[in-house]
This record gives C-alpha cells, sequence and structure tokens, in this order.
C-alpha cells in the first residue's frame, strides 16, 4: 500500500512548521470517488518533488462557485467569508488548487471579499516543477499515445491559462491533437454554471454529448483535462459513444503521476 | 439657388431629427444604474482601436470579416467625399474641391469608386448568405420578422447608395467628356476616376446631354437623400452598432472574464458575521432589490450594450446551449434587452417623462427563467462578440433575482443550496468526512 504524506494546516503549525504552498483539494476532490484518484495524483507529485504544502482537511469548505454562478450571492459571500477567515488565520500565502472553478473563484473573488493569495491551478504548478527541474517527466505507457486536451472554461477563457496544461502533456513524447474549438473558442462539457447539480433543460443533445464528440472524431487514446467536473462531463461523454475502451479520460496531473510511476 | 434652400433644409431636417432621436437613445441607456468606469484611460483606448477601429475579433470568422470590412471601409472613408457634397449642396457649387485638390481628388474618388464595388460584392454575398444560403446563425428563430427584415432593409439600402454613387459619377462623366458637366472644365476630357470613367461611358455613352443631368441629379440626390435616410434609420436599427460599437469597445469590460461582479450589498450584510469591527455602510432600513428583474436594473453598461448588438449571432452560434437545441441564446438576451428598453423609453415618452408601471418586466415578459437557468456561465458568448458585449453578466444578474428575491431557483439547484449550507460541500457529504480521501485506498 502507497503512503501518501498529506500533512494538514494544523498539524504543520502544531509541528511549529510554515508550509510553502496550501493544497487546495475543493469538494469534487475530496469527496468524488473518480476526483479522489486526481487528488491523489496531485499529491503524489507533491510528494515526489518533496514540497513543502499542506491541506485544510475538514476545515476545508467549498468556495462557492456553484452559488455564486446560480445568482446566489449571499451563500456565496457566507462560505467565501468563512475561507477567507481561515486561510488568513493561517496566514497562507499560495494556493494550488485542483479544480479550475476553486482556483478562479479564490484568484478573482476572494481578493474583494479580503482574501489575497497567489493561487495557481495544479497545471501550473506541474509546468513549473517542470521547468524549473525538479520534475523530471517522461512519457511512460503515454509515449506516442494521441492525446487531445479539452480546455476548462475557468481555466482557459476565464483566466487565459491555455498554455501550461499544453505544456505539460508536450513533455509526455505524445502526440497532442487539437479539436477545431479549443483554447478560447472551446466549447464547454455542460458543466459549469452549476448545471453539474441539475438535470439540463429541454433541447435536441446534451452538451457533454456534443464536446464528447467533438473529441472522439480525433480517435484519440486520452482526452486529458484539468478539472474534475469536466472529467465526469467528458467520461459520461465518452460511455455515450461506447467508447471507455479505446479513450480513457485522465487528469493532467493523472498522465504525468501515472507516466513517472511516482 | 433654389435647390441650395432645399438642401439645407432637407440637411437641418434630416440632422435635427436624428439628433432628437440620439439624445433618446442616450436617455434611455442613462436609465441604468450609475456605474463609474473612468479607469485605464490608454488601455481602452488602445481596446477600441483594436476591437471596433481594427475589427480584430472579426477575424476569428475570416469570411465574413473580409466582406465587413469591405463595406465598413466603403463606409468610413465615403464619408469623406460627403463633405464635398455638403458643401457643394449648400454653395450651389459642382465638384468644388476638384480643381485645387487635383490628383489627389482623383484618387481620393477612384478610392471610393473601388471600395464602393467592393461593398457592393460584400452586400450581395451578405444578401445570399441570410436569403439564399441560410447560414446557421442568420436565419435562427429569434430572427423571424423585424429582425430578419430590419438586416434586409440595411443591405438594400446600402446597394441602392452605391448605385447612386455610380449614376451620378458616371452620367456625369459623360457629360464631361462633352464639355456639357457642370464642374469647372480643367481641359481635359475625363474625370478619370477608377471606375466611372469606364462603367458611366459604357451605360450612359448613348444617352442624350439632357436626359444624362436628370440622372446625374438622381443619383447626387439620391445619394444625400440615402445618407440621411440612413443616419435616421439607425436609431430603429441593429445598424447603430456602427455608432456605438466606438463607446462600447471603449468600455469594455477590462477584467479577466471569470472574475463576477461583486454585490456589495451583500458583502456589507454577510461582513459583520466574520469581522465584528467592520460597520456596515448602507442604510439598514432602506429596501435593496438583489439583481435584475427589468431593464433599470441593468447598468448603463448592459443598456449600451444592447443598443450596440446587431445581432450577428455570432455568440449563439458558439453557446453549448444553444448549440444543443436549448431555448437560451445570448443574443436573444440582448434583442430582448434592447426591444424592452424601447418600450420603457416610449412609455415614458407617453407620459410625460416619467414612467408609468405596464406590469411588464424584462424577467418574465421578454426572458423566461428557462434560458436563464441553461446558461453554463462558460464566457463563450463573451469571448466571440466583436463589439465587447456581455450577455453573461446580464443572465447573472436575472439568476440573482430568481434566487435572492423570488425564491425560485430550481429544486435540484435549492438542494444543492443546501448542502452547501449544510455540509459545506454542493453534495450532501458529512464535512467531517472531507479529508477521508487521505486514508483511503
Amino acid at each position: 500500500m502507497e503512503t501518501l504524506k498529506v500533512p494538514t494546516m494544523q498539524e504543520k503549525i502544531a509541528n511549529g512548521e510554515t508550509p510553502d504552498i496550501l493544497f487546495w483539494v475543493g469538494c469534487s476532490g475530496s469527496f468524488d470517488d473518480r476526483a479522489k484518484k486526481i487528488t491523489k495524483a496531485i499529491v503524489r507529485i507533491l510528494n515526489h518533488v518533496g514540497a513543502n504544502f499542506a491541506v485544510l482537511g475538514v476545515e476545508e469548505s467549498c468556495t462557492g462557485d456553484p452559488a455564486k454562478r446560480s445568482g446566489n450571492e449571499f451563500l456565496f459571500q457566507m462560505q467565501a467569508m468563512q475561507n477567507i477567515t481561515i486561510l488568513n488565520g493561517y496566514d497562507v500565502k499560495k494556493i494550488v488548487t485542483g479544480c479550475p472553478h476553486c482556483f478562479n473563484t479564490i484568484k478573482n473573488e476572494y481578493p474583494e471579499l479580503g482574501g489575497k493569495y497567489e493561487v495557481i491551478h495544479h497545471t501550473e504548478l506541474v509546468q513549473q516543477l517542470i521547468n524549473e527541474g525538479k520534475l523530471k517527466v517522461q512519457g511512460g505507457e503515454f509515449k506516442g499515445k494521441k492525446i487531445v486536451f479539452h480546455d476548462p472554461c475557468y481555466l482557459g477563457r476565464a483566466n487565459g491559462v491555455y498554455e501550461a496544461p499544453r505544456d505539460v502533456i508536450s513533455k509526455l513524447d505524445a502526440e497532442l491533437v487539437e479539436m477545431k474549438r479549443s483554447k478560447a473558442t472551446g466549447l464547454c462539457c455542460g458543466a459549469g454554471g452549476a448545471q453539474m447539480f441539475k438535470e439540463a433543460e429541454k433541447g435536441t443533445k446534451e452538451v457533454h454529448v456534443e464536446r464528447a464528440e467533438e473529441a472522439l472524431a480525433q480517435n484519440p487514446d486520452v482526452i486529458a483535462v484539468g478539472c474534475p467536473f469536466c472529467n465526469t462531463m467528458m467520461t459520461d461523454g465518452v460511455k455515450h459513444f461506447n467508447k471507455e475502451d479505446k479513450t480513457k479520460v485522465l487528469d493532467v496531473a493523472e498522465l504525468i503521476a501515472t507516466a513517472n510511476d511516482l | 439657388m433654389i435647390s441650395s434652400i432645399i438642401f439645407v433644409a432637407f440637411f437641418i431636417v434630416g440632422s435635427t431629427y436624428f439628433f432628437i432621436n440620439a439624445k433618446k437613445i442616450r436617455r434611455n441607456i442613462l436609465l441604468g444604474k450609475d456605474i463609474s468606469i473612468t479607469d485605464n484611460r490608454s488601455e481602452r483606448i488602445k481596446t477600441m482601436v483594436l476591437v471596433a477601429l481594427g475589427q480584430k475579433k472579426m477575424f476569428t470568422r475570416p469570411i465574413p470579416a473580409i466582406l465587413h470590412l469591405f463595406l465598413y471601409a466603403a463606409f468610413v472613408i465615403t464619408q469623406i467625399e460627403l463633405i464635398e457634397i455638403i458643401f457643394d449642396g449648400i454653395t450651389g457649387h459642382h465638384r468644388a474641391f476638384r480643381s485645387s485638390l487635383g490628383g489627389f481628388y482623383t484618387f481620393m474618388v477612384s478610392f471610393i469608386e473601388i471600395l464602393s464595388v467592393l461593398a457592393f460584392i460584400g452586400t450581395v454575398a451578405f444578401l445570399s448568405r441570410r436569403n439564399l444560403l441560410k447560414i446557421p446563425r442568420l436565419v435562427k428563430s429569434e430572427l423571424n420578422g423585424w429582425p430578419k427584415l430590419d438586416a434586409n432593409i440595411i443591405l438594400i439600402m446600402e446597394i441602392i447608395l452605391i448605385c447612386f454613387i455610380f449614376m451620378m459619377n458616371g452620367a456625369d462623366e459623360v457629360l464631361y467628356s462633352r464639355g456639357q458637366s457642370h464642374a469647372e472644365n480643367l481641359g481635359d476630357s475625363s474625370f478619370g476616376f477608377s471606375i466611372s470613367s469606364y462603367l458611366g461611358p459604357l451605360i450612359y455613352g448613348g444617352m442624350p446631354t439632357a436626359g444624362l443631368h436628370v440622372i446625374e441629379r438622381i443619383g447626387w440626390w439620391g445619394h444625400i437623400i440615402m445618407v440621411f435616410g440612413f443616419l435616421n434609420y439607425l436609431p430603429f436599427s441593429k445598424h447603430l452598432h456602427i455608432l456605438l460599437a466606438f463607446p462600447n469597445t471603449y468600455f469594455s469590460n477590462l477584467k479577466v472574464k471569470g472574475q463576477f461582479n461583486n454585490l456589495f450589498e451583500v458583502t456589507d450584510v454577510v461582513k459583520p458575521n466574520f469581522d465584528p469591527a467592520y460597520q456596515p455602510v448602507l442604510d439598514p432600513n432602506a429596501v435593496i432589490k438583489f439583481g435584475v428583474k427589468d431593464v433599470t436594473d441593468l447598468t448603463w453598461k448592459h443598456l449600451l450594450d444592447a443598443y450596440s448588438c446587431t445581432e450577428c449571432g455570432r455568440c449563439s452560434s458558439s453557446c453549448p446551449q444553444n448549440i444543443t437545441g436549448k431555448a437560451l441564446s445570448p443574443r436573444k438576451i440582448m434583442m430582448d434587452t434592447r426591444d424592452r428598453l424601447v418600450e420603457v423609453g416610449k412609455n415614458i415618452d407617453k407620459n410625460g417623462g416619467t414612467f408609468v408601471d405596464d406590469g411588464k418586466s424584462l424577467l418574465g415578459d421578454y426572458i423566461t427563467s428557462e434560458e436563464i437557468w441553461a446558461c453554463n456561465t462558460c464566457n463563450a458568448c463573451v469571448q466571440e462578440c466583436p463589439v465587447n458585449i456581455d450577455p453573461l453578466s446580464i443572465i447573472v444578474g436575472l439568476r440573482q433575482q430568481l434566487v435572492l428575491e423570488q425564491s425560485s431557483a430550481p429544486n435540484e439547484l435549492n438542494g444543492m443550496f443546501s448542502n452547501l449550507e449544510n455540509n459545506g460541500a454542493p453534495w450532501q457529504f458529512s464535512p467531517a468526512d472531507r479529508a477521508n480521501w487521505i486514508n483511503e485506498n
């Protein structure tokens, strides 16, 4: 059995240590069985490079993103201020998130409410670790495989981060292909705006089916994602077309952790 | 002399009527809530130059971008010719600037003629795209009726305008070669304009001089009548974007797209729970309305957005929900906002300057909750808009109204809200289990 080292902020402080970076896990990464694997892949990378990090553990709470997007500003601000109180209490300076929605909310919407931190998405962290020489990456089982990257809206369009995940994937010696709608014109997976938590309105097609169809048209071995919600939606979409044996939906962190036996 | 008087009268009436309607639009826009957009002047000018003048965002779709560029360039450059037309109209001269400007005059008119031919091609192509090829985004249901007619009227007006220009220049060319033009004779036998010096003799070469004088005048008057007709059509048309694209891009949202506006009226109430030292700013007894029910709950920038929309539909054709057949269409959000604002404006005009409640609102009578709840907040519409319109922030405002004022979110979302409140997660998991993943296999 592998042993992950996941210190909490409370433990670190009790030991008189100050972590360099807080890993914000997010609700999906904490509770969703599929997303927990992504969380662990991120931890493996952090452990591998010996990062001095911590998580909030049970002190973490939803950033309020789904409340904000669905117009419940009260609930959003309650969540935000509760989190900010805890983060500021620990004097957190730098945060890495496993989810673009958490990333966007903490980075862009917390400052006005008193929470100012340096916030990066986990694909940016991996890119930095590679660039600094702390993480050596090989292609492993993905070498020569065809990988298509699906841009999460809240990483790409919302924050202009298009290159970090692609840069990381390119280190796998894989064939990175693009869908017609990618980067700034990328199509949503269908989960954003709190759609994850409700049925779709009446229409002719589900958004995730439309997007999965576009990704599968590239005939990829892997659909790479950087968001646990995109992961769920794209996985459902691939299943819709009965392509789950041929095409895997994997987070960029999982690609790196798996290829390098971390 | 008589023609000068008619021209001046026409000029004054045409300008005044436009001014009156432009003022109404300004008043309507200012019905929106006040926000201050005075920061980053140089960045704003840069955005305006790139996006409005340079049409940067159009070029993500090259074919319509090039066709549009033809019309746009012709429109902008032709305005230079108007200076002479207005001068001639008032003073009774004919081609007053030709003798003094010489070769530059020939160059300018030639350039305008070439752009006019390109604009003609563009206009015919646009008409075909709408009516024959039926490009999907140009035939969607929200365009049925007036919007479709409006688009065709604009294009047909442009074709007529171009025809008048060539009637005027073509007939005058033949007259000049016969020594019969009212333009000052400079001892040459042709104006030497790029298109009309060939097209004129070809079409009008065989016609008698008296008839040509009539045709030349029809072209001249027709041109200026169309210009003023167009100007006065703008306030009632989607075509207003040719003017409002400039201020609208200047006042663009310069923040990253992921940052949604903070509602300070909420912060003011929530903050004391976490910071006992915080002193609320807003009057606790004042009635605060949350979110957007009607157009007056939007900001003036939203309303400027609505008037700037030319209904091109790039937003809706990139909207994941619209693509998959849902009722949501960002373009319709903007069209509804404008339609409702125009209705409110007419109400104010009719009732001597004050709005009398008509029992209607943007939310419900124009935009349905089905449309609003379909949105993915993915910002594709915002990204696509060639004049930086933001339909998403209107949608979020409408959602805030439904949730905070009317408590009428879809049931599943209400469930998500209570999970968030009770468990700190959108699902029904105990917050005590949040770190369980650490020790699971």
